[in-house]
């Protein structure tokens, strides 16, 4: 497990380890601000088409975010990730339907008991169809979170397929196979999505990098050496598989008001199929591979759909072909598979620490040339401790958490020592 | 309900099951080799169907020899799945062979919605196999007992193929250790070509006769039986060709007889194959048939 340990550099002066942190958090409040900037100006400038495919960009982050947990963190196969985002939807959009529209689509049987009284602000509709995918997965997660493998993503995916059957089967919840209508669009909407995006993203980052994180791996990389050392098997797989389905059911609650007509179909297992690519093609256990990857992902689906309108190359004439988008995009994403086998980003996570490395050099170097000769020697120390720390990482400015620290990634003479731990 | 209409469900219980036992091996067989979920071959059921169709419509062939020409492109079209899009990742992790397997899954699809079109075909059923009897109060058609019989000869002549000949011999000693059949000069790749070319042979099988007894044809008709028949595999025990028929046949008969005896539950029907499922999974998770494999540590 080399490079498991994140962002510890080797250098262990607490006023360098302090200084780093507020450089760090600096960085982060800076690029947050420019970001909601940006997020700003699209939101007013942007077409509803576009602005439409940015929010579906945002929720497949949470949906990927939420698997990557799940399978990339704690390696467990869920192919469960569409009935808790069934859960999600239904719940979500049940409580924040207008009584009217309520009164209007329920025509097999009428809205039972306690969905036909309550209602409920947007927010607290999304919370409350986290909280609900939540318990779902917990009652799920008691008796299969056993199984290990092929057959625990086989169990899962059975119950995503019976909670589908199940919410096509009881009218009175779920207006059975017709589905909900009408349901506010209040996730069209920047803030909304990427704000989810970016709590999940920080909440899935903080777990992961915690005490609880680092169970997880043990978890990933050999369950029984994790057992072995102490770490509470079902308590942390638990842990792992019900936040994943949070999260899952907060993405659906989002898809479902972005979508505004949500029906059983919605939910099959293609859809999980398509999460689980994300995730995949990102690299699996990479929150940055997830995020990048789903937004690639939706993006490119969309970019792909002038060739099937028909278009004309001199004297090479297409005609319209309805569907050949899909028929390229698998293309794609076998080639992806293919040729990059460990995902575009392998376990590798963006950090801030080559931006931090280079303002420290340029202050170093500022140091060097003006100050006396003790304080040179100095310097010299703080950069040779500074060589060893990169060497410990692979690549510039990534952090691996996958168990792959073979490059050393030292720069400028650095000394060519082995990465620890491997 | 009368014996009459208990023996007319058995007997639909019988073709439905013999139907997934056919998919269920290409599963099975490719799972005991390769550790593979083979997504792709719900698909190559659906190609297996689109084959005759075409054959039969545009080159007019007699129903016999399209049905075995039919059977031999979709095995090469097994074949070639392989070559492309599973071999290159024998050693890579397995989580990337089997998104390789939903991608070739979501390629056949969608090439099947644009050449084909996304309109459901009717498929012409030759009169022989509409045609009924009535034996005492019991009608059948010719179909109900052409397809498990049908099915029953293709598991015989499979059963003769793994377990009597060099060939199938190679195949059981690849799934048990590739790495040691290859040192014993066992050409493993060639093995899992043919693995995969039978496989698919029998799904074409399948296909044919899914279409036979339910007559519409569509690109995506081969997702929810290739997942069932999945079930069926895991439910035998995956690796099991034993296994996978018995899984096969249970699901259907049980299915059926749910249906039959609770028709109020008969929106559940989907829901109830993954209940079985689970249960044992949680029960016996290496299925009815398989071997138990003991963790070392």
């Amino acid at each position: 497990m080399a490079g498991a340990i994140e962002h510890v550099f080797l250098y262990r002066d607490p006023s360098v380890v302090a200084r780093r942190a507020r450089l760090r958090l600096a960085c982060n409040l800076v690029s947050l601000a420019l970001a909601a900037v940006v997020v700003h100006w699209l939101q007013h400038n942007l077409g509803d088409y576009p602005l439409r495919i940015l929010n579906l960009a945002a929720i497949n982050v949470i949906l990927a975010v939420s698997l990557n947990l799940i399978y990339g963190f704690t390696g467990m196969f869920s192919l469960g990730h569409a009935g808790f985002m069934a859960v999600g939807a239904y719940v979500a959009a049940l409580l924040t339907l207008p009584q009217a529209t309520k009164d209007v689509i329920f025509l097999m049987a009428p809205l039972a008991w306690p969905f036909n009284v309550l209602s409920a602000p947007p927010i607290v509709a999304v919370v409350a169809g986290g909280i609900v995918a939540g318990l779902a997965a917990f009652l799920i997660g008691l008796p299969v979170l056993r199984l290990r493998g092929d057959y625990l993503g086989i169990a899962t995916l059975g119950f995503a397929e019976i909670i589908r059957v199940v919410a096509n089967n009881i009218p009175s919840i779920t207006n059975g196979a017709l589905g909900l209508k009408g349901i506010p669009n209040f996730a069209n909407n920047l803030w909304w999505t990427w704000g989810w995006a970016a709590f999940t993203v920080w909440f899935i980052a903080r777990l992961v990098g915690s005490v609880h994180g680092k169970a997880l791996l043990a978890i990933r990389e050999d369950e029984v050496a994790a057992e072995i050392m102490g770490v509470r098997l079902t308590y942390h797989k638990m842990i792992s598989f019900v936040t994943g389905a949070v999260f899952a059911g907060i993405g659906g609650a989002l898809l479902g008001s972005l979508i505004t007509t949500i029906d059983p179909k919605t939910f099959g297992f293609m859809l999980t199929f398509n999460i689980l690519i994300i995730v995949v093609a990102g690299g699996l256990g990479s929150i940055t591979g997830s995020v990048i990857t789903a937004l690639l992902y939706t993006v490119l689906l969309e970019a792909l759909r002038p060739i099937e309108a028909g278009w004309r190359l001199g004297p090479l004439a297409v005609p319209e072909i309805p569907g050949l988008r899909m028929v390229v995009f698998s293309l794609v994403l076998l080639v992806i598979i293919l040729f990059y086998q460990r995902g575009l980003f392998g376990g590798r996570e963006f950090s801030w620490d080559w931006l931090i490395r280079k303002l420290e050099r340029a202050a170093a170097g500022t140091a060097a040339t003006a100050g006396a000769v003790e304080r040179r020697t100095g310097a010299t120390a703080d950069a040779g401790a500074e060589s060893e720390a990169q060497a410990t990482r692979p690549g510039g400015g990534w952090s691996s958490t996958a168990g792959r620290g073979t490059e050393t990634g030292g720069r400028g003479g650095a000394s060519k020592r082995a990465p620890k731990g491997t | 309900m009368t014996w009459v209409v208990f023996l007319q469900n058995v007997a639909n219980g019988l073709s439905l099951g013999s139907l997934y036992a056919l998919v269920a091996i290409g599963y099975t067989m490719v799972y005991g080799i390769l550790r593979l979920i083979n997504f792709a071959h719900g698909d190559i059921f659906m190609l297996g169907a689109y084959a005759l169709f075409y054959l039969v419509l545009v080159f007019t062939l007699p129903w016999w020899l399209s049905f075995i020409i039919a059977i031999v492109i979709t095995a090469i079209m097994g074949v070639l799945v392989e070559r492309a899009a599973y071999r290159p990742l024998r050693n890579a992790p397995r989580i990337s062979a089997l998104i390789s397997a939903i991608g070739v899954s979501f390629f056949l699809e969608n090439v099947g919605l644009v050449v084909f079109g996304g309109r459901p075909k009717p498929f012409a059923v030759p009169q022989f196999f509409t045609q009924d009897y009535s034996i005492g109060a019991v009608r059948i058609m010719n179909l109900t007992w052409v397809i498990p019989v049908l099915s029953m000869a293709l598991l015989l002549g499979l059963m003769y193929l793994v377990y009597r000949t060099k060939a199938g011999l190679a195949m059981r000693a690849i799934s048990h250790d590739m790495e040691t059949s290859r040192l014993m000069a066992i050409d493993v790749n060639r093995t899992i070509s043919l693995t995969f070319a039978v496989g698919s042979a029998l799904a074409a099988a399948g296909g044919i006769m899914w279409a036979l007894k339910y007559p519409q044809i569509n690109p995506l008709m081969g997702i929810i039986p290739g997942l069932k028949a999945f079930i069926a595999a895991v439910l035998g025990g995956i690796g099991s060709i034993p296994g996978a028929m018995l899984g096969g046949f249970l699901l259907g008969m049980m299915e059926i007889m749910l249906v039959a005896f609770l028709p109020a539950l008969s929106g559940f029907r989907d829901a109830f194959a993954f209940l079985v499922l689970i249960v044992i999974l949680l029960v016996k998770p290496s299925g009815l048939m398989g071997q138990e494999v003991k963790e070392k540590v």
